[in-house]
């Protein structure tokens, strides 16, 4: 023995009053929230984190007491996150994803968000093609829990019926809840399926199209073209962009499981995940929107060319808050 | 349970489940990744969190009177419909979006979802790591109501196809070295262990008092090394006193050492650990790492 104590015990007695006190900070910042710490807290934490550091490299070289070593690497872990993870408030985080992040998301999403569309319009033109040549087509094309009775063999009133009727006006908000929360549900269903190679997306988005098609041919063949045009329009322009979207998302998951390119499979993932992250954020607020408008607007609004003005302006909405070149945002 | 966690040194934890994070200062962290009995217990408390919520929830709706009643039907619905969609969606995200960056069920075993690359989490990773439960859990399970809501023989199918799918992506984890969910894959995150783990105290701080009355020689105190060192600490801070007893024999057969008269086997450990420890770290600031008894360095 060289002396009545060891050095590293002699280091250790130095540093701990640092490390409780880094310690005591990080458990303030992590119980109530980063803005609880004073202003000397926040100067001070980053630099006791940086003792802890070199703390813990002296340790790893000089030091065997391994319950010491554990020590320091679970607080210097704990205190890396914290001053190098994200500390921004989640109004700013929600700001900037309105402004930047999810347009931008959207449009790197083009490529994907045509071939989406493609799909759409075709299933739609294949279904509508279909049914108005044989209109048996229509009971294997629509779900039978989807119909309602809107079938070839109902009579043209109650076709128009379903067109106009208000339903109670009572009951609004939970049919739109619904329709919200059963919409979100299936968006979220076709983007996490990208994942098995884009053909249960491809699968979802075509079904899509298909019944619209059924449907408007059916209409169609009562001269209820325009009127039904109107009745999908009013919401209809934000849930289909939004499915159009959460297809597309899900197009480039799948794209990067089969075709990485030059990077491992991994990366590749990991990347596409995060850009189509912030769409399929953005599809959720969408299909509020939509629920709302089917919920409410289609509801209380019967007159076909304000459902039809309604429909075109969320359209364009959305599409000049997605498309229309802007200045870069720091 | 917080005596196991203090005794999880790094030491003990596997090398192969070790991973790299340089931080900008240069120091690697050696985060480790958590185990899939860790997640999978996590996972299970979040689901028992999740139901008690639903079930406060509906308690609390009936409590307000609000079970009744032809108008009040609508609220119900309401509240059920976005309580429901707001647990399935939004717990995991708004738990793992917080500082912490963990669910209720990882804070209890001490982990937390990170970043593959060390960089920041971000919201669009903690999102799709979160939405691909959709198809690891809940679509299944969804299938698998409906099949036996309808009841029919011919959804017996449907139901095997159900838990072939879900076990594929419950098991996934065990198939690759990062213990990634198909969610993580996705996002580019893993999830490690970061547990709070006490300051204990340091058990050479007796030494002064103890160790006089033991005279090892240089080459009794430099018989094992570093692992064996540590084996030694562990031992004394449980101070089971058969372990403490098997253990201080086999170090008295191996050093050839006499136990002095009146002296306890803890007495004798504590001034073995002292005197092994200050020769492995006398010969470590020398650039001698002696990793256990049979290195020769």
């Amino acid at each position: 023995m060289s002396g009545p104590e060891l050095r590293s015990h002699r280091f250790r007695l130095e540093r701990e009053a640092d490390w409780r006190r880094l310690e005591a900070l990080l458990a303030k910042a992590e119980r109530d929230r980063a803005s609880a710490l004073t202003e000397d807290e926040l100067i001070a934490l980053p630099l006791l984190y940086r003792a802890a550091v070199s703390s813990l490299s002296v340790a790893r070289a000089t030091s065997l007491d391994s319950g010491l070593i554990g020590y320091l690497e679970a607080l210097t872990t704990r205190a890396y996150f914290f001053v190098y993870g994200a500390r921004t408030r989640l109004r700013d985080r929600l700001a900037r994803f309105f402004r930047v992040d999810w347009p931008a998301a959207v449009r790197s999403l083009w490529r994907e968000t045509a071939i989406s569309t493609l799909i759409l319009i075709v299933a739609a033109f294949v279904g509508y093609v279909l049914v108005a040549q044989d209109a048996d087509w229509y009971g294997s094309i629509m779900p039978a829990e989807m119909t309602q009775g809107r079938d070839p063999t109902a009579p043209t009133a109650f076709l128009k019926s379903i067109i106009y009727d208000a339903h109670d006006k009572q009951h609004l908000s939970a049919f739109a809840t619904f329709l919200f929360t059963h919409n979100a549900q299936i968006a979220i269903l076709a983007f996490a399926l990208g994942f098995a190679f884009c053909a249960p997306t491809a699968l979802l988005v075509a079904q899509n199209g298909l019944s619209l098609g059924a449907l408007m041919a059916l209409y169609a063949s009562r001269g209820l073209g325009w009127p039904l045009g109107g009745w999908l329009v009013i919401h209809g322009a934000t849930e289909m962009f939004a499915t159009i979207l959460a297809g597309a998302a899900g197009f480039r998951i799948g794209w990067a499981v089969m075709f990485p390119g030059d990077r491992s499979r991994l990366d590749a993932l990991a990347d596409a995940g995060r850009t189509s992250g912030a769409a399929m954020g953005g599809v959720i607020v969408m299909l509020v929107v939509a629920g709302l408008l089917e919920g409410f607007g289609r509801q209380l609004i019967q007159i076909d060319a304000v459902r039809w003005a309604i429909g075109g302006a969320t359209l364009t909405v959305w599409l000049a808050y997605f498309y229309l070149p802007r200045r870069s945002f720091g | 349970m917080a005596a196991r966690t203090r005794l999880a040194s790094p030491v003990a934890a596997p090398a192969r489940f070790q991973r790299r994070l340089v931080t900008p200062e240069g120091l690697d962290l050696r985060l480790t990744l958590a185990s899939a009995g860790e997640r999978a217990t996590a996972y299970l408390l979040d689901l028992l969190i999740m139901l008690g919520a639903l079930v406060i929830l509906g308690l609390l709706v009936l409590a307000a009177g609000l079970g009744s009643g032809e108008g009040n039907r609508d609220v119900v619905l309401i509240i059920g419909l976005l309580g429901w969609f707001f647990l399935r969606n939004g717990y995991f995200v708004l738990f793992e979006l917080s500082s912490r960056a963990a669910t209720p069920g990882k804070r209890a075993l001490g982990l937390r979802v990170v970043a593959r690359d060390g960089g920041r989490l971000t919201t669009e990773a903690v999102f799709v790591r979160n939405a691909m439960r959709e198809i690891e859990v809940f679509l299944p399970l969804g299938v698998l109501g409906m099949s036996l809501a309808a009841g029919d023989a011919v959804d017996g199918v449907m139901v095997i196809l159900g838990l072939l799918w879900s076990g594929a992506f419950l098991l996934f984890p065990l198939f690759n070295r990062d213990r990634l969910r198909v969610g993580d894959l996705v996002a580019g995150t893993w999830v490690v262990r970061s547990p709070r783990v006490a300051l204990l105290p340091d058990l050479a701080q007796d030494a002064s008092r103890v160790l006089p009355r033991f005279a090892f020689t240089a080459e009794q105190s430099g018989a094992y090394g570093v692992k064996e060192l540590s084996i030694l600490e562990e031992v004394l801070r449980r101070r089971d006193p058969r372990a403490m007893a098997a253990v201080a024999g086999r170090i008295r057969a191996r050093i050839a050492f006499s136990q002095p008269s009146g002296e306890t086997d803890q007495a004798f450990l504590e001034a073995f650990y002292a005197a092994l420890r200050a020769r492995l770290e006398h010969r470590l600031l020398f650039g001698h790492r002696r990793a256990d008894k049979f290195d020769k360095a």
